[in-house]
């Protein structure tokens, strides 16, 4: 991990980045999930984090997240108005409004990130008035946009997600976490548990999105092909370090690392 | 103090609680008027009543009264419905003050689920008894969250009910116990009282103190306390309306209970407050 810096991955670095971590570290007890993890995610830009279960990928996802406290390290956001925000020094109130409005987390089970005993529509709505939207008609017309955007049947907005299919419930939950225009969404397997045609529309989907919105994501995925479909840029983490980074085809198509050979070596041609 | 009067029981403190569990109830509420609509914990005592039947609105009536209040009790707006009676007695025994059916001569009003209709005074004191004091219950089950949310002002979550029932029935279907606004700051559940006497609660005169014995919670709404009700910008808060008039005094303009008098479906529509009804129908008989 050393001797990679930032500037190896061949990103042109002249803007500043909108999320800088550094030297993150997150022990569980002895176990050390996280070592000194250090990266950075431009605007627009995809970052793709593979490695096995149980190499801290999840875990780092949670820190960048402040949903668990890393040990040690520092997490920066540039704010909208250009401001360097360090993460752990944010006021609660302040970070909790920017988890809800900047931000984005996808979970890998839909049923995580969704209220299931709420409509499709009320899911959507959610963040709109958790931010002081008041309005009904504003509110139920940006639920029906976004559910047209995530190919959701507009006659299904009244329906509680629990009667949605797999795929249905991961795009709706993709859709709640965008409709209030996160600048980086943080996603946790977002196509583990579907079914390979579903994963393939959904993958379509989401880079799409990125695309058109200009959206930063950092996705942790142990699937390559979805790394390779999704991702600008790959890390490959093994026992909580980051042993790879690059250009995902590069990385996919010349790993250096012992490692990283094993992985592309061992995915199913 | 010494019970003076034949009628009142021996052998307890004036109105039943000891004087220290009412100094504690009375910081409570003094620290509850000083944050309207924040909900002060409060070390709530066993009282010879069940859960459910007003032992937080019991608690914080005996530890304000005094010898010189006359106090009047009401269930539903009715006078004479068990739970008003059995607290007007109690208050009877165990203090010995005077009690009182109309509104305009109380100084103190225990109420379970229903504002007076005659408007409310200055030095009036009424007092709610609520079952479940957290407006946020039924959005966020986990206490420590509810807190937070209360902290922060984080009410986007409520919002989203009132989404719900719009978008399943067209308007906004809570009829009781709807979610209010104190003095711009914090939500709150204004006890199981119909909406129709929300606008009531808005820059009242009286003091406003509510208790929930089981959820051992008090918070209060002071004099002159501005208290809306949510709503959408483009489903505005509205109360009901009857088409009907009271069958006893004709009143269009209170609150209206629907009583079935046969097996035939024949109804009639009468007043909810009974007080409020008697003096109506004692000023018609007069003219």
């Amino acid at each position: 991990m050393s001797e990679l810096s930032l500037n190896d991955v061949g990103y042109d670095a002249e803007e500043p980045p909108l999320l800088q971590v550094s030297r993150l570290c997150k022990r569980f007890g002895p176990q050390i999930v996280c070592a000194d993890v250090s990266f950075a995610l431009w605007p627009g830009e995809v970052l793709g984090v593979v490695g096995e279960s149980g190499s801290g990928k999840t875990t780092l996802l949670n820190c960048v997240s402040t949903r668990l406290e890393p040990d040690s390290g520092r997490i920066e956001f540039r704010l909208r108005d250009g401001r360097i925000a360090q993460l752990s020094e944010m006021s609660e109130p302040a970070r909790r409004m920017l988890m809800r409005t900047d931000w984005g987390f996808v979970h890998q089970n839909p049923r995580d990130g969704l209220r299931l005993g709420l409509s499709a529509g009320a899911n959507i709505g959610e963040r709109l008035m958790e931010v002081g939207s008041r309005h009904y008609g504003e509110i139920r017309g940006a639920a029906a946009d976004w559910l047209a955007k995530v190919e959701i049947e507009i006659d299904r907005i009244d329906d509680p997600p629990r009667v949605f299919s797999g795929g249905m419930q991961q795009r709706l939950q993709i859709a709640r976490n965008l409709v209030s225009r996160p600048r980086i969404v943080l996603m946790d397997e977002p196509t583990g548990g579907l079914d390979v045609s579903v994963q393939a529309r959904l993958l379509d989907l989401l880079r799409g999105l990125c695309t058109e919105l200009g959206l930063a994501a950092l996705v942790v995925t142990h699937d390559l092909g979805v790394a390779r479909l999704l991702a600008h840029r790959l890390m490959v983490m093994q026992g909580g370090a980051i042993v790879e980074a690059g250009l995902t085809d590069q990385v996919l198509d010349d790993p250096q690392h012992p490692y990283t050979q094993l992985l592309v070596a061992s995915m199913l041609q | 103090m010494s019970n003076t009067d034949a009628n009142t029981s021996t052998g307890y403190n004036f109105a039943y609680l000891d004087e220290q569990t009412k100094r504690m109830i009375r910081r409570a509420i003094l620290k509850a008027v000083a944050i309207p609509g924040y909900q002060v914990p409060f070390a709530s005592r066993e009282m010879p009543l069940p859960y459910g039947w007003g032992t937080g609105g019991i608690q914080v009536t005996a530890s304000i009264i005094g010898p010189d209040d006359t106090l009047k009790v009401i269930d539903q707006g009715a006078d004479d419905t068990t739970n008003a009676v059995s607290i007007r007695r109690f208050f009877e025994r165990t203090a010995g003050t005077a009690t009182t059916e109309r509104t305009t001569e109380a100084s103190l009003i225990q109420t379970r689920h229903r504002i007076p209709e005659t408007p409310l005074r200055e030095h009036q004191i009424i007092v709610y008894q609520v079952p479940i004091p957290e407006p946020l219950r039924w959005v966020e089950p986990r206490e420590a969250e509810t807190r937070k949310m209360h902290a922060l002002a984080e009410y986007g979550a409520m919002y989203v009910r009132l989404y719900e029932d719009i978008a399943q029935f067209g308007h906004i279907t809570t009829t009781y116990d709807y979610p209010v606004m104190v003095d711009g700051r914090y939500l709150m559940r204004p006890s199981p009282i119909p909406k129709f006497d929300n606008p009531k609660m808005d820059m009242n005169p009286a003091l406003q103190l509510f208790g929930a014995g089981r959820e051992k919670r008090i918070y209060a709404v002071p004099p002159y306390t501005s208290v809306e009700s949510l709503d959408f910008a483009d489903h505005p808060f509205t109360i009901e309306r009857w088409e009907q008039s009271c069958e006893i005094c004709g009143s269009r303009d209170s609150f209206l209970d629907e009583v079935i008098t046969d097996d035939r479906g024949t109804r009639v529509f009468v007043c909810s407050d009974t007080d409020h009804c008697r003096q109506r129908g004692a000023a018609k008989a007069a003219e």
